[in-house]
């Protein structure tokens, strides 16, 4: 037994408790931080596995953007999580049962059939190392994939800000297009009016000293 | 216990992949809950691609995997972001998330 296999055990140990607590979690907040303690050791076991460039992009997409953003959420809602626990115990029986038969049936045929040990790393990929082999990889063979995923995030980005813009009342915004669409006459009333002559005044002391 | 083998990290993501089918059975109610619960199964089936990715013998098999991976990462990403942006649309009108007050369509 070999330290890998040590950490493998360890890392494993922490991931499925952090994901046990994630679903019983009393207060969501928690339930919030215990899943991003199970993205942090599962990237370890995604290390383990000499994924480096996966394992640090799941630490700073998720930890560092998505799990925010989830704690924002969670942060920013008035959540009464008791009425939420209500028939929570009920489901249990149910719940478990159905959990324990799918993870039994998969360890069942997966450790039988999968005892392959892992292949010794090929020439080209110790030289060149994970992140520049996954670089090759997308921007030759999946480069067009690469710009839907692009397309993707833009759309994302999109829905999601005009989903939760709201339009403030007391704005001084203004509409461009109906600025430029203003006429002449939707400003200005010319009115008729009848001219007024000034009369030159008396100039003082004719004739006068 | 001998050495590590594919059927280790295998079993792993399928426990993990259990473990939030029961979450989303356990918590019906919350809505919050239940999409920590998806991205934990997410998380569970890139574990399975990541050890594949590891144990194949042929390396354009074995850097296909995590070019997979890469992508579900990147849809997951947007998944949350407009989950979490229709969330908080679905407070602001209802003032609440939970799941059976949701009725509205009939379906």
């Amino acid at each position: 037994m070999n330290s890998i296999t040590v950490l493998f055990y360890v890392f494993s140990a922490v991931l499925l408790f952090a994901g046990f607590r994630v679903i019983t979690a009393r207060s969501t907040v928690h339930a919030a931080l215990y899943l991003v303690l199970a993205f942090f050791s599962a990237s370890c076991i995604w290390m383990l596995l000499k994924a480096e460039f996966l394992a640090i992009a799941l630490v700073l997409v998720y930890v560092g953007a998505v799990m925010v953003l989830f704690l924002f959420v969670v942060m920013m809602l008035d959540i009464n999580s008791d009425a939420f626990r209500e028939g929570f115990y009920k489901h249990l029986p149910v719940a478990g049962f159905v959990g324990a038969l799918i993870a039994l049936q998969m360890a069942l045929v997966l450790m039988r059939g999968f005892q392959g040990e892992a292949p010794a790393p090929t020439a080209r990929e110790l030289e060149l190392g994970n992140t520049k082999l996954l670089g090759i990889e997308i921007y030759t063979d999946y480069l067009y994939p690469l710009q839907l995923a692009a397309v993707l995030l833009l759309v994302a980005i999109i829905a999601a800000i005009a989903l939760t813009l709201r339009e403030r009342k007391d704005s001084k915004h203004m509409d461009p297009a109906q600025q430029v669409r203003a006429k002449k006459a939707d400003r200005v009333r010319l009115v008729k009016m009848a001219p007024t002559v000034e009369q030159p005044s008396a100039p003082k002391n004719e004739g006068g000293a | 216990m001998g050495d590590l083998t594919l059927g280790h990290f295998l079993s792993l993501g399928g426990i993990l992949f259990a473990l939030s089918v029961v979450g989303i059975f356990l918590n019906r109610r919350n809505l919050i809950v239940l999409l920590m619960a998806i991205e934990l199964m997410l998380l569970a089936v890139n574990l399975n691609f990541i050890a594949f990715s590891h144990f194949l013998p042929l390396e354009a098999d074995r850097m296909a995997g995590q070019v997979m991976v890469f992508f579900i990462l990147t849809v997951a990403a947007a998944e949350s972001a407009i989950g979490l942006a229709i969330l908080v649309v679905l407070f602001r009108n209802r003032a609440s998330i939970n799941v059976e007050e949701l009725d509205e369509l009939k379906g």
